[in-house]
């Protein structure tokens, strides 16, 4: 079996897998990383994005041979040591952006690649049509969007707080 | 020192509990549990929708590696058949046909991805390399892939013993009254429209974990359920024949449900069944494709309907003729959804003095269909709200005045409709006028003069919708076939240092009951909510419920908690007498807070739960130690939510695309308990239906092939596909329970189907559209403008 070696929320592992094995059930299945989740098999839900060096990607679609030396964050890997969550979690919280949980960890993976990648900041319609490969059949979307344009605040430093930008 | 705790109680948008385990990865879904020795299931399902099994080969796929054993029909002869948990009668009073649904297919599969055999293995992959190695060979029969093949003449049978595929033929109401109302009609409109059939698709798909123990003989199953117990007692004493004492159903964190987790699947009793064979837990997870295949799927009706009105637009009778489709076999309570949870709803918000449904229930070669977000409610909204709307507009009358002309008023609750309900409270005339001024209803022929100048056809859309939830006296569905009692159970047990556990029947799976619940706590016993745990979806841990289905949580789960409260406070008062040498009928309860009445004495309900646990000054001879109670409570009515949603859509006549540019959703939810989850919910619901009315459609072939078989196929709601929906409540309180709540979980996908479409044939009103089938797709709408000439510019 291949063995291939890779870096997940900061530590490393080496682990076998066929070569058949998908980066999410490489997660799942040998790491006990449970948090990505998979919703589908035609690559459309997005709940199983992770950032693999720093860039959104599907897990379900992403042979974990192809991970070889590679640096993954999952959701578990987001909140500072101390616990402390990361803007995007914490708009999530403030913003009722989630309620079953399921979509919640590979849209805020998606989310955060988004924001990240428009300094200059997103307007409703972009940070919707950002959300394409993110399917939530909870929320209706619109709390999601609130809490990203949030979050996309201050991440880029134009607000201090989450509570900040939410009054 | 004082401090200021924040107020956490009814009325208070508390940030949810249960988030930061979601978002930090932390959630436990039935498919995140890994037991030790764990093996792995896959299922060989039928690829035809109707076929009679010749033979099964197993002998190759026996040998392939980490294979452990391979089930099929005949190893589960002698188990029973997954049941149906409503008798439906027919018009004359016989019974409604009900064929067995085995747990893997007996002699025929009737649909495809109906489960032919079980594969247990060491991975899944192996499982299902060597599903791949099973040879079956198939006698293909023809199949009757929808509700007219299915009823045609020489029609294949989809069970051999019911050669008409009729499950039921029922009727609600008085036909004679009815009929004599049409012949006095000034007005008769008559209207037939589909309600489509839709694939639920919870992102989370289902799964399930058999686990047996036999040192103890005990049977554990996790499952995606939305009411574990009740899987424990279909399951237990319907198919395995496992007493509830050897049996516990786990429903962990369950990643959404919208009633396709309500129903007993056979892939739980297989693997629970399995598990005992090999003596080792066995895991199923669905992929995607088996989701399309076979979680139950919602909707599905025909109907014809006449409505009656005289020379005023007043409505005089109502005639209804429904096909529902069943699918190959009755799922859990497929029965109930196009009787009792439809026909009984067709008054609406309406005084319509007679009405007259027939029903007719039709097995076809396609999955079973069972209640999806709404389940019935939604089905009869869209009819009457369409009906009206085409009614008003054949009879010149304006679409708001006909409305106000025909709505219950305030000043007549309770109300007897002539379909079995008596309505209890509602305010109709506010919602309306709420919702006209929120969305501007006045300035929309501005709009839509400034869309024109654009190219864009604009158009508006309104409901006017009731519903029922929190189903419902015990007595009364019994009486109409249920085979279950629907009550709920609550405990609440206070430690002895002060922190509360709730054990609730109801189950969670995305409306936030451990913060909402644990809002009733902390408002009647004064406990900060982060020191309330709501305990749900186990069965081994809360003694007996009935789960989370039609809007109950609250109404019935949270009016549970409420009478096992008051004997809370009723036993801390004595111990609070004691301690404080007082009379009890001298003891005040406030939030948290014992006084004897006009004194400054006091103690708090700490100072009772302590007392209550280390009983050393206690008056042990009158009152048991401890502080628990348990109640049950049996609903003495439907809840009736009600309200108005409008819609407004824009049209680009060049590709027929439809946008919803505006919506506005003002809903009576009864009390609300926390309005940041009540507006969540909505803004979910009017996802859903708007996804019913523009995008969603599951579709057969004429063969019975799925055709609409995966996210690539199904249209689902994406971020882009919707608007911000704007949401308000205008509270009338239900009169029959102690919260005076209603329940706010189906009111989104319930009235927004109708404002849309009713917006979209506005839109196209200069084309001579009378009614657009759901869901309303960008090439429907083209080919209505293109092959319909502006009747403006044809005038």
């Amino acid at each position: 079996m291949p063995q291939v070696t890779l870096t997940v929320n900061g530590k490393q592992h080496s682990v076998a897998v066929e070569g058949r094995t998908l980066l999410v059930e490489l997660l799942r299945e040998k790491l006990r990383l449970t948090g990505t989740h998979v919703g589908c098999d035609t690559s459309q839900c997005g709940a199983c994005v992770v950032h693999i060096n720093g860039e959104s990607v599907k897990s379900c679609t992403t042979l974990a041979v192809m991970c070889e030396g590679a640096q993954v964050t999952t959701i578990e890997g987001l909140a500072a040591a101390d616990g402390t969550l990361h803007p995007m979690q914490e708009a999530f919280r403030e913003y009722h952006a989630l309620q079953c949980g399921f979509c919640t960890p590979g849209m805020v993976l998606s989310a955060i690649d988004l924001v990240q990648k428009h300094p200059e900041g997103l307007t409703e319609r972009e940070i919707r049509e950002g959300l394409e490969g993110n399917l939530c059949r909870c929320t209706g979307y619109h709390n999601i969007v609130k809490a990203i344009a949030a979050a996309a605040d201050v991440m880029h430093g134009k607000r201090d707080t989450i509570a900040a930008a939410a009054e | 020192m004082d401090t200021i705790i924040p107020f956490e109680g009814i009325g208070a948008s508390v940030k949810r509990k249960e988030d930061l385990r979601f978002l930090s990865g932390r959630g436990r879904y039935t498919d995140d549990i890994n037991r030790p020795g764990q093996t792995y299931a896959w299922f060989l399902r039928s690829p035809h929708p109707h076929a009679r099994i010749t033979s099964i080969d197993l002998a190759a796929a026996k040998t392939m590696p980490g294979v452990i054993a391979i089930f099929t029909g005949e190893d589960m002869a002698d188990i029973g058949g997954v049941p149906c948990g409503w008798q439906i009668h027919n018009k004359d009073g016989t019974p409604m046909s009900e064929p067995k649904h085995p747990v893997l297919a007996q002699g025929k599969v009737r649909f495809v991805g109906d489960a032919v055999a079980l594969v247990v293995a060491e991975t899944r992959p192996q499982a299902r390399d060597a599903a791949e190695a099973i040879m079956v060979d198939y006698e293909v029969l023809p199949a009757a892939a929808d509700m007219p093949q299915a009823q045609a003449a020489g029609a294949p049978a989809v069970h051999d013993d019911i050669p008409s595929n009729i499950c039921y033929d029922w009727h609600i109401g008085d036909k004679d009254t009815t009929d004599a109302a049409f012949a006095k009609a000034k007005h008769v409109v008559k209207f037939e429209l589909v309600n489509n059939r839709l694939i639920p698709n919870a992102m989370e798909p289902r799964a399930a974990i058999g686990d047996y123990d036999p040192t103890t003989d005990e049977h554990t199953l996790y499952t995606t359920s939305q009411n574990p117990h009740v899987i424990r007692l279909l399951m237990g004493a319907f198919v395995l024949n496992i007493p509830e004492s050897k049996l516990r159903v786990v429903a962990p964190d369950v990643g959404g449900g919208f009633g396709s987790k309500i129903f007993h699947y056979i892939e739980e009793a297989a693997v629970t069944w399995a598990a005992a064979r090999v003596h080792r837990p066995i895991k199923w997870t669905a992929d995607r494709t088996e989701s399309f295949m076979t979680d139950a799927h919602g909707r599905d009706h025909i109907t014809q309907t006449e409505l009656a009105l005289d020379t005023d637009g007043k409505f005089l009778g109502l005639r209804v003729v429904t096909q529902a489709n069943m699918g190959a076999y009755l799922s859990t309570f497929a029965t109930s959804v196009p009787t009792y949870l439809y026909a009984t709803l067709l008054a609406g918000c309406y005084q319509t003095p007679t009405i007259y449904a027939q029903v007719k229930a039709v097995f076809t070669n396609t999955v079973p269909v069972d209640a999806y977000r709404g389940a019935g409610r939604p089905e009869a909204t869209f009819l009457i709200e369409r009906l009206v709307d085409v009614a008003a507009r054949e009879t010149g009358i304006d679409k708001i005045e006909i409305r106000r002309k025909n709505f219950i008023r305030p000043d007549q609750f309770p109300y007897q409709t002539p379909v079995a309900l008596e309505y209890d409270s509602g305010d109709y005339f506010s919602t309306l006028d709420m919702a006209m001024k929120a969305s501007d209803w006045a300035g929309f022929e501005a709009r839509r003069a400034e869309a024109a100048r654009h190219g864009k056809l604009r158009g508006i859309g309104i409901s006017t919708y009731l519903e029922a939830c929190g189903i419902a006296p015990s007595a009364v569905v019994g009486a109409l076939g249920a085979r279950a009692g629907l009550y709920e159970v609550g405990v609440i047990r206070v430690h002895p240092t002060g922190s509360v556990t709730v054990l609730t029947g109801t189950h969670s799976h995305g409306q936030g009951h451990e913060t909402t619940l644990a809002q009733l706590v902390s408002d009647r016993l004064g406990v900060p909510v982060a020191n309330v745990d709501i305990v749900h979806g186990d069965t081994a841990k809360v003694p007996f419920g009935m789960g989370t289905y039609g809007s109950r949580s609250l109404a019935v789960g949270g009016s549970a908690m409420v009478k096992a409260m008051d004997k809370i406070v009723a036993k801390a008062k004595r111990i609070a007498a004691h301690l404080m040498e007082a009379d009890v009928a001298d003891i005040e309860f406030d939030r948290g807070t014992f006084r004897v009445a006009g004194t400054d004495k006091t103690k708090s309900l700490t100072d009772i739960s302590l007392a209550a646990y280390v009983p050393h000054n206690y008056p042990i001879e009158e009152i048991e130690p401890g502080l628990e109670e348990t109640a049950f409570y049996d609903p003495k009515n439907f809840t009736y939510p009600g309200g108005c949603h409008i819609c407004e859509v824009e049209i680009e006549p060049e590709t027929g695309a439809i946008s919803v540019v505006n919506f506005t959703a003002v809903d009576d939810v009864g009390r609300v308990i926390n309005p940041m989850i009540v507006e969540g919910q909505v803004q979910g619901g009017v996802a859903q239906g708007i996804g019913q009315a523009l995008l969603e459609a599951c579709v057969y072939d004429p063969q019975g092939q799925l055709v609409s078989g995966s996210m690539m196929d199904y249209t689902m709601p994406r971020a882009d596909d919707l608007a911000p929906v704007s949401v308000a409540t205008h509270t009338t309180l239900c009169t029959h329970n102690p919260l005076g709540v209603k329940g706010c979980g189906e009111v989104g996908a319930i009235g927004s189907p109708p404002a849309v479409i009713n917006a979209v044939v506005d839109a196209l009103r200069d084309y001579g559209v009378r009614h657009v089938e759901m869901p309303a797709t960008p090439a429907k709408i083209w080919s209505i403008i293109h092959s319909n000439a502006p009747r403006m510019a044809a005038e």
